[in-house]
């Protein structure tokens, strides 16, 4: 779901707003065409510009990204099933989010069958009963990025990709979005079923674009 | 200033100072005890803590504020801060004691993902990472930043959680997740430019080098419009516990957007949906589009909740506005529960998605009043009140008594004078 951008009144550029600052840009947008216009003519480059900062390799990006796409795109090899997933919860997991996946002091992992009140303090974001995260992200995805790079607690980052599969698989089973038998990796994980698929807009967003309210009285 | 301090603020402060090593080095017991304070004195050799007495020649290196200025920040809901796991949350800066537009760094409001031990970084070794949807991915040193063109501009952070709630007594309760700063840095757009941005990128995840890797999603217009990846506040380095050695600054936006202790950023075609991005997102369309950029918004700084007024007589009424839309046009003063509205003065520099001081002589007739602010931006968005969001949402009045409000809290904050002089939250 998008917003719809005809709903919104667009206005132009920021006009006159910044009148103060705009010699400051203008000199500084100067600045740098003058020195594109130096030095991108010797290279004739579309980029690189100033020629500083250190190419990393193709390796060192890999070590370094952990950033998901909801598609799916650059998760790593690996898989997992929430039975594998139930023993590692309870090593690593159960301390702080409790036995079930609630009432303890970590946020809510698994909806109970009759609501209790978070025990957990209201932390950003703001996870209780109504956001518990295996229901209410939108994708597959969300749960498995923040597993992998926030989990557990003081040993963040430690989790080896089965693992953080297999913990997926398990608070997706326990929260009834997949069944218990069912194998997440690569593949399968980008394709779950989230109920909440739909449960967001994204608003558009422009240089000097106004909310939508409140209006101009 | 008339301020009148909560019994906790002492306990909170001190909780607040409390070392996060000696935290970790002797545990929750001695640290709730412990209220050795510690300054981090951002430096090329990381922070060091300074010992227990400041001797005379500390002081003259680094200066402190005198004994008798008492003004702190604390933890929201006096939740400890760090807690006994060395967990540092959302801690309010003292707005009611508040003059000018810039916040101490020392005072400037702290948020965190998830709630995140403040990491203790050595500059010489920290690096950010630009890559994805880029011609050429770089790797950039905090020597290498700084061969890039320096920008320093003003600009507000408002954590999305500033929402003023009846049960807050003082400005500092309601409002007190903004703070204001001369941020320095290179502008994401010139880092974009050098690494040479592909088309079909659509957006940005940046990401930062604390233990939870907190990240956030903007869309790459903004990333090319005014963003900062900050090293400078105020005249010295980022402080830690604002995201030294390197933070981003996203004007005008949450504050959740703008990543501390900046260590990466990947070039998408699509809104990636982090963690934190999850916990924003409404199904509203309505709501939603009041998420990313801020309002118009003001509040009367003094007199506020909590201060008292200690007879008739002139006062200078004075408060902070702005907006993440532009700069703040104008500001309208109302003393008589919003029936009439008087044009208040701009007092002092006007900056673009920045705080921005207004004040106006006041003279108090010792009857009880009620005191309000709206502010109007350069987009023409004039500050709501909280009938006109009810209005707009088809909710009834009291609606926001016992619900949160709708996205972005920047609905018109007024404070009821009693007849003895006391200032509560009339929200």
């Amino acid at each position: 779901m998008r917003f719809k951008s005809s709903s919104l009144s667009f206005r132009g550029a920021e006009g006159d707003e910044e009148s103060r600052f705009s010699f400051g840009v203008a000199l500084t947008a100067m600045i740098l065409c003058l020195c594109c216009g130096g030095v991108a003519s010797a290279q004739s480059s579309t980029y690189g510009t100033y020629g500083v900062g250190k190419t990393p390799t193709p390796e060192e990006i890999r070590a370094e990204d952990i950033t998901i796409s909801p598609d799916g795109k650059n998760l790593p090899p690996g898989k997992g099933t929430a039975k594998e997933g139930a023993e590692i919860f309870a090593q690593k997991c159960a301390a702080c989010h409790g036995e079930n996946g609630y009432g303890g002091m970590a946020p809510i992992l698994i909806k109970p069958e009759t609501p209790v009140k978070s025990s957990a303090p209201c932390l950003a974001p703001c996870i209780g009963p109504g956001s518990v995260i295996p229901l209410h992200a939108p994708y597959a995805t969300v749960l498995w990025d923040y597993i992998n790079r926030a989990m557990p607690f003081r040993q963040e980052g430690s989790l080896k990709p089965d693992e953080v599969y297999a913990l997926t698989a398990f608070l997706f089973y326990k929260n009834g979005v997949i069944k218990e038998d069912e194998v997440l990796d690569q593949t399968t994980l980008p394709k779950v079923k989230m109920p909440n698929r739909d449960g967001y807009a994204i608003p558009d967003w422009k240089p000097g674009m106004p909310r939508p309210f409140p209006n101009k009285h | 200033m008339v301020s009148k301090k909560s019994p906790t603020t002492k306990r909170a402060a001190d909780s607040t100072k409390a070392s996060r090593r000696k935290f970790l080095a002797t545990g929750a017991a001695a640290a709730a005890l412990g209220a050795v304070q510690t300054t981090a004195v951002p430096a090329t050799a990381g922070q060091t803590p300074a010992p227990e007495a400041k001797s005379l020649s500390d002081l003259i290196a680094y200066g402190e504020r005198s004994q008798y200025v008492k003004s702190v920040r604390v933890p929201v809901d006096e939740r400890p801060s760090p807690d006994e796991f060395g967990l540092t949350f959302h801690v309010l800066t003292p707005l009611q004691d508040s003059v000018g537009v810039i916040t101490p760094s020392s005072l400037h409001f702290i948020g965190t993902h998830r709630g995140s031990i403040v990491p203790d970084i050595n500059p010489n070794e920290h690096r950010l990472l630009i890559h994805g949807m880029v011609d050429r991915p770089l790797e950039f040193s905090m020597d290498d930043l700084r061969r890039f063109p320096a920008v320093s501009r003003v600009h507000f952070i408002e954590c999305l959680g500033n929402h003023s709630k009846a049960k807050d007594k003082t400005v500092q309760e309601t409002h007190g997740l903004t703070s204001c700063s001369e941020w320095t840095g290179v502008l994401l757009s010139t880092l974009l430019k050098e690494c040479g941005v592909q088309k079909g990128a659509s957006w940005v995840v940046s990401e930062g080098a604390e233990e939870v890797k907190g990240a956030g999603s903007i869309r790459l217009a903004k990333a090319m419009d005014d963003c900062i990846a900050a090293y400078g506040q105020n005249g010295e380095a980022v402080r830690p516990q604002q995201g030294f050695p390197l933070r981003l600054v996203v004007p005008g936006f949450e504050g959740i957007y703008n990543t501390k202790w900046l260590r990466r950023i990947k070039v998408v075609d699509r809104y990636y949906m982090t963690y934190n991005d999850y916990g924003h997102i409404s199904k509203n369309e309505e709501v939603a589009a009041l998420t990313f950029q801020w309002g118009p918004k003001s509040v009367i700084t003094f007199p506020s909740g909590g201060q008292t007024l200690p007879g008739p007589g002139v006062y200078q009424l004075t408060g902070l506005a702005w907006s993440g839309g532009g700069v703040v046009r104008r500001v309208e003063v109302s003393t008589d529960g919003g029936e009439t509205w008087k044009d208040a003065e701009i007092r002092g520099a006007v900056h673009p998605k920045a705080h921005t001081r207004f004040g106006m002589d006041w003279k108090w007739d010792g009857r009880e009043c009620v005191l309000q602010s709206r502010c109007t931006d350069s987009l023409g968005q004039v500050q709501p009140s909280r009938a006109e969001l009810a209005a707009f949402f088809k909710v009834s009045p009291d609606y926001y008594q016992t619900h949160g409000v709708q996205g972005t809290d920047n609905t018109i904050q007024p404070w009821r004078v009693a007849s003895d002089g006391s200032v509560h939250n009339a929200i």
